[in-house]
């Protein structure tokens, strides 16, 4: 596993005084934090305490009212709209439901990034669709259609169709949602093993305290009543450590659920 | 005999000492069956004290708490003393739970004065108006660009959507065009009958057909089948974040799913606008020879007298205009859907209103500015 702290280059995401909302709603304020390079991230808290509102203002589906978010270093908030296009190449999302297009075959699905963003052969597009998809265990299924696999299979793909540029960055949202345990474990294997892989950033909102304590290197935890951060650290130094209620009662399940 | 316990009715009984009154529950006590009312079992009896108990009670649930509840409330009102401590702590710490939901369920009042209404309203109309302005805007923007770089036009969902607003609207817009003609040539005959002008039904039919009813009622089926379908479609995807997969890759949803579908009914319309104008004076000839006696080649050479190239121009530009308004109004709907099923609904809903009525207001138009220009 990559240790964090041996990273030596800026900070993949950098978050600072983010204030998050939308229709006329403050969801959180005052919002900052970084995430090293090659680093496992999860956002994590209760509940309504505005994790999947964070994420998408990260990615830029919601405007922040106030605050700045840098990838690499760069701007994305005070980017212009040609720059901001440039820069969604540097990261990859994966939504809860896997939001395939459902008119579109798994390998259409992870080939559209690159016939957006590259000048490569229909041929190439095809290659590497295939390879993304075999390096998510779905080899073999390209050509079916989204609402002819299963919930677990749709979040693999729209992994391999977040992977298909590449990313430095990938963000995913709630990846255990609807899934069993065993197929939960087996996701959490492939964040790893991307990370492994391609030392790619990875960006996770979750509650699900097994992924956790296994994978995720840092966390920060948001909470409902203050609309903001109120632990920031290793999930199990916060379980032993931390003098909030709130986050000992909150992690401290999840670690009698491992031992029991 | 063993009595089934499932089959005991829930009991109450009273029993009167002093100015004190002892209730009794037995029973089974479930919310799907009848239940003692406390008015009955009470009375005339007017005690100070009342003192609930439960003995040999089977089944119970909320049955048995809205009773003991009634009781609670009635003591509370007429300032009896309630004496529950001879109760199951369960049933005392739900009753508490129930005497808590009861004080703050008061309805919320969602009414507005008619001024916040007026003023909500305008909000939103502007609101609309902006975001119409907006998306046609954009829609402008991306053909632009999409005509910078032709590669990626999404020409394959394209012809898809020609197939489906085209190839498979053909039954039924041959169908309501042909019986359009038949009822036009119907209506004139009424009139043009008692005036010896029969052979001018052909006129009537020709050229209502070719400037107007053609393009029109084409337009209303396409409104109900095609921009409703875009709609829900569009609608769906939001719903199950595709949209918002679009837009985190950098890719406009305008552009990759707009843009193909408003080409699509921008094409079809015209050419469905063309076979409905030939099935409408079909279905008038037909009513012409049967009912009239008029022979069809006396029809044809009649119409052509009367409509030219400038009418069937006037009918296309009609068609491709209705077209991209209810290509842009599903799509326009289908985007702003809320992420439910609801949302859905009342997205498709809303598509087939707008397009109906901006289509109107555009043949009003249309209707001036020809007059206007003389065609």
């Amino acid at each position: 596993m990559i240790d964090p702290s041996q990273t030596t280059d800026g900070p993949a995401i950098e978050v600072a005084n983010l204030d998050c909302g939308y229709d006329g709603k403050v969801v959180l304020k005052n919002v900052s934090f970084s995430v090293r390079r090659g680093e496992i991230f999860f956002i994590i808290g209760g509940s309504g305490c505005g994790k999947s509102t964070l994420l998408r203002h990260l990615v830029g589906l919601h405007h922040p009212t106030a605050g700045t978010v840098k990838f690499l270093g760069e701007s994305f908030t005070a980017a212009s709209t040609a720059t901001r296009r440039g820069m969604l190449k540097t990261f990859g999302m994966l939504f809860q439901g896997g939001a395939l297009w459902t008119s579109l075959t798994l390998r259409q699905n992870v080939a559209l990034p690159l016939e957006e963003y590259t000048t490569l052969s229909f041929r190439e597009i095809e290659e590497i669709a295939t390879l993304k998809l075999a390096q998510v265990g779905l080899g073999g299924f390209e050509d079916y259609f989204p609402a002819e696999i299963s919930g677990g299979m749709k979040k693999r793909a729209g992994l391999a169709r977040a992977l298909a540029l590449d990313p430095a960055i990938v963000f995913f949202d709630e990846p255990s949602a609807g899934l069993d345990p065993v197929t939960s474990r087996k996701l959490d294997e492939l964040i790893v093993q991307v990370r492994e892989n391609f030392g790619t950033t990875i960006v996770v909102v979750s509650h699900e305290l097994a992924s956790i304590f296994e994978i995720a290197d840092r966390v920060v935890m948001l909470d409902r009543a203050e609309q903001g951060i109120i632990a920031e650290g290793r999930p199990r130094d916060l379980a032993v450590d931390s003098r909030d209620p709130r986050v000992t009662e909150f992690l401290r399940r999840g670690d009698q659920l491992k031992e029991t | 005999m063993a009595v089934n316990p499932e089959s005991l009715e829930a009991r109450a009984s009273a029993n009167a000492a002093g100015d004190a009154l002892e209730v009794v529950l037995a029973g089974n006590w479930q919310i799907t069956k009848p239940r003692p009312a406390w008015p009955e079992l009470l009375g005339a009896q007017n005690p100070a004290r009342v003192r609930l108990r439960v003995d040999e009670v089977g089944r119970w649930d909320t049955s048995l708490l809205l009773f003991l509840f009634e009781a609670q409330q009635w003591c509370r009102v007429t300032g009896a003393y309630c004496d529950t401590a001879a109760l199951p702590e369960k049933i005392r710490t739900l009753l508490t739970q129930l005497a808590a939901a009861h004080e703050t369920s008061v309805p919320f009042d969602r009414s507005e004065s008619f001024l916040t209404a007026v003023g909500l309203a305008t909000q939103d109309t502007i609101a609309n108006a902006r975001e119409i302005a907006h998306f046609v805007g954009e829609c402008v923007l991306s053909t632009v660009r999409l005509v910078r770089s032709p590669r990626k036009f999404r020409w394959r969902d394209c012809l898809e959507e020609m197939q489906q607003c085209g190839a498979m609207a053909l039954p039924i817009v041959g169908l309501v065009s042909v019986l359009i003609g038949v009822t036009l040539a119907y209506t004139g005959a009424i009139v043009l009958r008692q005036y010896g002008g029969d052979i001018y039904i052909a006129d009537l039919v020709g050229l209502s057909m070719v400037r107007e009813m053609g393009a029109v009622m084409t337009a209303v089926v396409l409104a109900g089948r095609t921009g409703a379908a875009f709609a829900a479609t569009l609608g769906n995807m939001k719903a199950n974040e595709e949209i918002d997969a679009l837009e985190t890759l950098g890719i406009p949803a305008v552009q990759f799913l707009v843009l193909p579908r408003l080409l699509a009914l921008g094409v079809m319309m015209p050419l469905l606008a063309l076979y409905a104008n030939a099935l409408g004076i079909l279905g008038g000839l037909i009513v012409a020879y049967g009912l009239l006696s008029i022979p069809p080649a006396a029809f044809w050479v009649e119409m052509l007298t009367i409509v030219d190239l400038s009418d069937i121009t006037t009918g296309m530009v009609k068609a491709v205009t209705f077209g991209l308004i209810i290509g842009l109004a599903g799509c326009l709907r289908g985007l702003q859907a809320e992420r439910s099923a609801a949302g859905v609904g009342r997205a498709a809903t809303s598509a087939v209103v707008t397009a109906l009525l901006l289509m109107i207001v555009a043949d009003a138009i249309f209707a001036v500015l020809f007059n206007a220009l003389g065609v």
